[in-house]
């Protein structure tokens, strides 16, 4: 996993409620096999949409994404997480996530900023109203500022932050663990009413 | 010893390790994998040399992407015959159970598991898929993780976790006639919104969620994850223990009596404190019809479509307003007046037995609208067999439904089964999302009665008023 630090990158609006994660990857990309390549479907059927903040040209290159309230709800699919990423989102700030995807972008390395909802409205408008409107996020000391004069401290699970900072791996980090795994479940494997299968 | 909540117990008896300033580690009871989110995740397991931990917790089956009509052994979509060879490979190469295409076992992997005994209370289970939470009708605590979690769970049998808070919703009272599950768990999402319990995990309680048969509880717990909660769980009682006696992977004789009195324990001791508290009388509950593009967006059928000038901050009113134009629909339009072009049967909250029973009893006599394309997708082999050795599929073939074979089907339209754009469709399904069932669809999400109801009429219709003809044929 590739570690995040700071960043500084055009912001890009996403002014909707409950982004899900259908919005984000339609099931008919879901039928590959590989994690890559998911970029281009990134929110398919809105991109048909030349106006949708995603296709102006002002926005291009960006990296951080500015949403609204429960973004990423619905299905635990990680490809919306692989497709913001590929398409060179590394950020997402918003008032609020559905959990699943909240734990999926940790694992792919994209760093999830949440912020109290007039702070994110305040972010909404100076991206869509200021051409070229710039964020910069940095996690090493959980600010957020823009050549505005907003700035913000924002907080983040601090093992989070860790595995993002170094980029560490979740099961090298449980496999460190693997003593104590092999005495739990040495115990647990003769409690028989919770295996799967009747012996 | 302190009261403990339903959750705490499960939680408690399932940590590997709770290290300083990390995550607690949980053991995970039962792995159900699928062919759509679990390629990347063997993947993984190959380059990195490592093993699939515990097989004997692991087991698959191909559900999302199967066609649903016969002779479908030969998948014309060449993208997801590869995906589904890809399980097949995988399972072979790491020594797990599959339940193929033409497998007796075959189904919906929310509806397998439980049928086939596989689910058990006090267990903890995960599968790549949000709707995991259908599990939790038993005790179980159980959720859906993401691919990186699915390899996570194949390479060390565990996961690595952030305490959920816990939410007990109480359903008190006897439910109305003509209000099922399907609407006391759109009712609950309509009070308490799509984000409503995201953070928590929700133990369903009070005596009307006590009074439903196991495949009730699932219909609740399934949507859980429609208000955002991390699982949704019932407690263990005899309805549970009497539903599992028997299951093929249910313990059997002297196991079958201490398993009983391992799970007696699983549910929430007098005086267990929980983060937050809901209390809903069951006689305020109605059937219900979703309007919008989230469950959330849920109204009594008897009702209208509302006015976005009712909306609580401008954010909600741009969403409602978005979401009115994309369902076509005007604001204070009586919903029983919404024709219909489409119904869909099935999926993991609406696909079991007692479901196509309840759509029969409401179809026996009647015909479906001559503007209506309507399908029953039954949610495993096993529900289809019974339901055929009942005479359901003649009920429902004789009335213009088609009877089609199990699999995920129209409630996400990974197969051929999709609504064309601009096609109204009532579904037993549990997300109204736009293009969720194909590209322009619009769902409305109902209980299979209710579904059942809409096919006849071409139009939502009150169950409550229905008149059923002939309920003796199904006596
Ligand atoms: S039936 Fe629908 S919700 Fe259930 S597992 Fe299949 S796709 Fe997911």
């Amino acid at each position: 996993m590739q570690p995040f630090r700071t960043l500084t990158s055009v912001a890009t609006p996403l002014d909707r409620v409950n982004v899900d994660t259908d919005q984000i990857i339609p099931k008919q990309f879901l039928k590959r096999i590989e994690r890559t390549g998911y970029g281009e479907f990134l929110f398919f059927d809105w991109r048909k949409d030349p106006a949708f903040e995603i296709n102006q040209p002002r926005y291009k290159g960006s990296q951080i994404l500015v949403a609204a309230k429960n973004f990423g709800c619905g299905s635990s699919r990680e490809h919306a997480a692989w497709a913001l990423s590929d398409f060179g989102f590394r950020c997402v700030i918003a008032p609020s996530f559905a959990d699943i995807f909240h734990s999926n972008a940790g694992k792919n390395g994209i760093l999830l900023v949440t912020l109290p909802e007039d702070q994110v409205q305040t972010l909404l408008d100076r991206a869509a109203t200021t051409e070229g409107y710039k964020l910069n996020v940095s996690l090493e000391d959980e600010t957020l500022i823009d050549d505005q004069g907003f700035s913000a401290k924002f907080s983040i699970d601090p093992f989070r932050r860790d595995c993002l900072l170094e980029g560490l791996d979740d099961i090298g980090l449980t496999l460190r663990h693997a003593a104590a795994l092999d005495s739990f479940e040495q115990g647990h494997n003769s409690k028989f009413w919770l295996a799967a299968r009747s012996q | 010893m302190a009261a403990k909540t339903l959750f705490e117990k499960v939680w408690g008896s399932h940590l590997v390790a709770e290290p300083a300033n990390e995550p607690t580690l949980l053991y995970i009871d039962l792995h159900l994998v699928h062919e759509v989110t679990s390629p990347q995740a063997f993947d993984g397991l190959r380059m990195a040399g490592r093993k699939l931990r515990r097989p004997d917790r692991t087991v698959a089956t191909v559900d999302h992407n199967v066609p649903t009509t016969a002779n479908r052994i030969i998948i014309e979509d060449a993208i997801a015959d590869k995906q589904i060879n890809a399980l097949r490979k995988n399972c072979k190469e790491f020594g797990v159970e599959l339940y193929d295409v033409d497998a007796p076992e075959q189904g919906i992997v929310h509806v397998i598991g439980p049928e086939l005994g596989l689910t058990k209370p006090g267990m903890t289970i995960v599968c790549g898929d949000s709707h995991t939470s259908t599990h939790g009708a038993f005790g179980a605590l159980a959720f859906g993780i993401g691919t990186s979690e699915v390899e996570h769970v194949m390479a060390t049998q565990c996961l690595p976790q952030s305490k959920p808070k816990t939410f007990r919703i109480s359903v008190e009272g006897e439910l109305p006639q003509g209000v099922t599950a399907k609407d006391i768990v759109l009712g609950i999402i309509g009070r308490i919104g799509t984000d409503g319990a995201t953070g928590y995990v929700v133990e369903y309680a009070g005596s009307a969620i006590r009074s439903l048969s196991m495949e009730g509880r699932m219909t609740v717990c399934n949507m859980s994850i429609e208000a955002g909660a991390r699982a949704g769980m019932i407690a263990a009682d005899e309805t549970t223990f009497a539903y599992l006696k028997g299951r093929r992977s249910a313990p059997k004789g002297a196991a079958w009596d201490e398993a009983v009195a391992e799970w007696s324990n699983l549910q929430s001791d007098p005086g267990a404190k929980f983060d937050r508290e809901l209390v809903i009388p069951a006689e305020d509950l109605v059937p219900y019809v979703t309007w919008g593009t989230n469950p959330g967006m849920v109204v009594a059928v008897t009702d209208r479509v509302p006015d976005p000038a009712k909306a609580q901050s401008d954010s909600d009113r741009r969403s409602f307003l978005r979401a009115l134009e994309y369902m076509d629909l005007k604001p204070g339009t009586a919903i029983e007046e919404i024709p219909i072009d489409r119904v869909f049967l099935g999926s993991c909250t609406n696909s079991r037995i007692e479901d196509l029973r309840a759509a029969a009893k409401v179809v026996t006599g009647y015909h479906v609208n001559a503007h209506v394309r309507a399908m029953v997708v039954p949610g495993s082999h096993q529900v289809k067999a019974q339901a055929e050795k009942e005479g359901l599929d003649k009920i429902f073939l004789e009335a213009g439904f088609e009877w089609r074979e199990p699999g995920c089907s129209m409630c996400l339209g990974m197969n051929p089964d999709i609504l064309q754009p601009g096609e109204r469709c009532a579904s037993t399904s549990n997300r109204n999302f736009e293009g969720r069932q194909g590209a322009g669809g619009r769902t409305h999400l109902v209980s299979p009665e209710m579904a059942a109801a809409a096919a006849v009429t071409g139009h939502f219709t009150d169950i409550r008023q229905w008149e059923f003809k002939g309920e003796e044929v199904l006596a």
